[in-house]
């Protein structure tokens, strides 16, 4: 037992209770809130993309203003798909990612080089230029109308997409269990340890031979196709997109949902999620400007008194509890 | 032809000029202390909103009124630099971006409650309205003068930093923080100074440039992003970078709305990635380079 060298990372990757609790609970949300069901599925898609975030953010260290870029590529991918012949769902789901991820490959030479600042700008640059890319292109993305007519088959050949979002939920928490449990062996594989050194003090990390570069890049790719996995669920369930989908308000808010979230643990996205959509659906009736005064406000606060996060004052809270066990 | 292009010249220049002024106190702040202050922009907003209300409801004389917008937030910087940003400093840029987006977002926030969502525009006074014709060649008075208060301002830092006892103790810290310390300067005074000049020019830019650059709500977001590309080309902490980039994407930006109106918002990003993927640390990075030998 104690000659394998694996034996921290499977320590870590070990599946907790308070996992299981997450999910169970997703599980019981289907059954006790049967009138909110499509808004649950929009805190998952969200979730979802909030994951993708959160390998950027806190398992790269890679501060990113553009990330709906991928979303956005994803989102249109699905809708193109679902407009022009290719209706079944899942497997638009798995192209939708693909195309996703291409579109990382080809911004992360950028974004891996120089400091957080240029990153920073770089990240902004590719999510702005996409924008305008899309719209000026009203041909293929219907620019402000955005695409109609997108249709998809139903989910598996059984199930279509009802207007009281069954389906969709269903679908979205199975996704997500999916992305979640593929980008978790991630983080807790040796890639993951390398990424986890990067990000702590990359010049040592060369030194111990990590191609720091490739490190980022992979992480970066990786994270593109699970953003673009959110954006193409978000256009399978509301059948309807739009090139806001791209905007930098997008990106803005997804950085506030896993922040409030926390980042680095993986469900804090989720989470973050939740505040928000549930938040922003009882404020609806308020004018944005003040609901993003709020935002604002709440994203301050928790950077000034709850650090990490929900998930990280959590853990912290959790983590005092344990010491005044030992201590009694 | 001619003619045409001495407009988009001055246009882009005067444009250029202003965005120099407001971005400068970013380069400061992220060149000396390694600071992400998003909130930056937002500062130059509430320069251009101060202006609206003094000159236009309080028919305050123009450029009394940008003096005094000018110095009243040069003074609510310090506050807000020792209450707000002085215990991140140590902090990730993960924690400063969000902390300063988060202020951005109030402060697009309180403008829209206290002045409304829509444009404002700044009463300009009479000498400054109307343009000079010469020739074919018409020149906007306003946008002259832009150009002048940029060109006047590059003068006086430049002599500032280079023969002021204040500007030799701003160039010491920003080339090594521990040693300037060690030998006595006072550095963190030195940076609480260097912020509010830097907030007072921002302050200055948003109240002159609010003509130029449109006043909403939504102005600290839309500057933001032009002026981290002006402090990215141009090299963070560097005061001729800054100006060199900014005039660099003003005529650019001008230019290529301009001559090439469909690709126009292209063009300085564009120009940003191909200047980073050959030199990732700007165009003027004396620090870096100084810092790497």
């Amino acid at each position: 037992m104690n000659g394998n060298p694996l034996r921290p990372l499977l320590d870590r990757s070990r599946w907790r209770a308070p996992e299981l609790v997450f999910w169970a609970l997703i599980i019981a949300a289907f059954f006790a809130f049967p009138d909110h069901r499509s808004l649950g599925a929009q805190v998952l898609v969200t979730g979802i993309f909030a994951l993708s975030l959160d390998m950027l953010l806190g398992y790269a260290g890679i501060v990113t203003l553009g990330h709906a870029a991928f979303f956005g590529v994803g989102a249109f991918t699905a809708g193109w798909l679902g407009k022009y012949g290719w209706h079944e769902p899942v497997s638009a789901l798995a192209i939708a990612a693909a195309v996703a991820a291409c579109a990382g490959a080809l911004g992360s030479r950028l974004v891996v080089r120089g400091t957080d600042l240029s990153r920073l700008m770089v990240t902004l640059a590719i999510g702005l230029v996409l924008y305008e890319a899309a719209n000026k292109a009203t041909a293929v993305t219907g620019g402000i109308d955005g695409l109609q007519g997108i249709e998809f088959t139903p989910l598996l050949g059984l199930f279509p997409f009802d207007l009281m979002g069954s389906t969709a939920y269903v679908y979205a928490a199975i996704v997500a269990f999916v992305t979640l449990y593929l980008v978790r062996r991630l983080v807790h594989s040796p890639y993951g340890l390398s990424l986890h050194a990067t990000r702590m003090n990359r010049r040592r990390a060369l030194a111990v031979g990590i191609d720091d570069g490739r490190t980022l890049a992979i992480s970066y790719i990786a994270s593109a196709a699970v953003a673009g996995i959110a954006g193409a669920l978000t256009t399978q369930i509301t059948q309807f997109i739009t090139i806001d989908a791209l905007g930098f308000g997008r990106s803005a808010d997804i950085l506030i949902i896993a922040a409030l979230g926390g980042v680095g643990y993986l469900y804090g996205g989720f989470i973050g999620a939740l505040v928000f959509v549930v938040g922003r659906d009882l404020l609806s009736g308020i004018s944005p400007a003040y609901w993003h005064f709020w935002l604002g406000l709440l994203l301050v606060l928790t950077i000034f008194f709850a650090r990490g996060g929900i998930m990280g004052t959590a853990a912290r809270l959790a983590r005092r509890l344990a010491q005044r066990e030992t201590q009694r | 032809m001619l003619t045409d292009f001495v407009g988009v010249i001055i246009d882009g220049t005067s444009y250029g000029a202003m965005l120099f002024v407001i971005a400068l106190g970013l380069s400061i702040t992220l060149g000396l202390m390694g600071f992400v202050n998003l909130a930056h922009t937002a500062v130059a907003m509430f320069g251009g909103y101060f202006l609206v209300t003094l000159v236009n409801q309080l028919a305050w004389p123009f450029f009394v009124s940008v003096a005094v917008v000018v110095v009243v937030i040069a003074l609510a910087s310090l506050v807000l630099e020792r209450v707000v940003y002085a215990p991140f400093y140590r902090a990730t840029a993960l924690d400063q971006s969000l902390l300063t987006f988060g202020l951005m977002l109030m402060a697009g926030g309180i403008v829209h409650y206290f002045w409304g969502s829509s444009q404002q525009a700044v009463r300009v006074p009479e000498y400054l309205e109307g343009r000079w014709y010469l020739g074919d060649l018409s020149i906007s008075k306003y946008r002259l003068m832009l150009l002048g208060t940029g060109m006047a301002l590059l003068a006086l830092l430049n002599w500032g930093l280079d023969s002021t006892r204040l500007g030799a103790m701003i160039r010491a810290s920003v080339d090594n923080q521990r040693i300037a310390a060690s030998m006595g300067i006072p550095v963190k005074r030195v940076f609480m100074i260097a912020f509010a000049i830097g907030s007072g020019l921002a302050a200055l830019g948003g109240a002159l440039g609010a003509e130029v650059l449109g006043l909403d709500p939504a102005f600290a977001t839309r500057t933001l992003v032009l002026c981290l590309l002006v402090v990215v080309l141009g090299g963070a902490g560097s005061v001729n970078g800054t100006f060199f980039a900014a005039m660099l994407l003003g005529i650019c930006d001008i230019g290529s709305k301009y001559y090439v109106p469909e690709f126009g918002a292209f063009m300085i990003y564009v120009l940003m990635a191909v200047v980073l993927l050959y030199r990732p640390q700007g165009l003027y990075s004396l620090v870096a380079r100084r810092r790497a030998a």
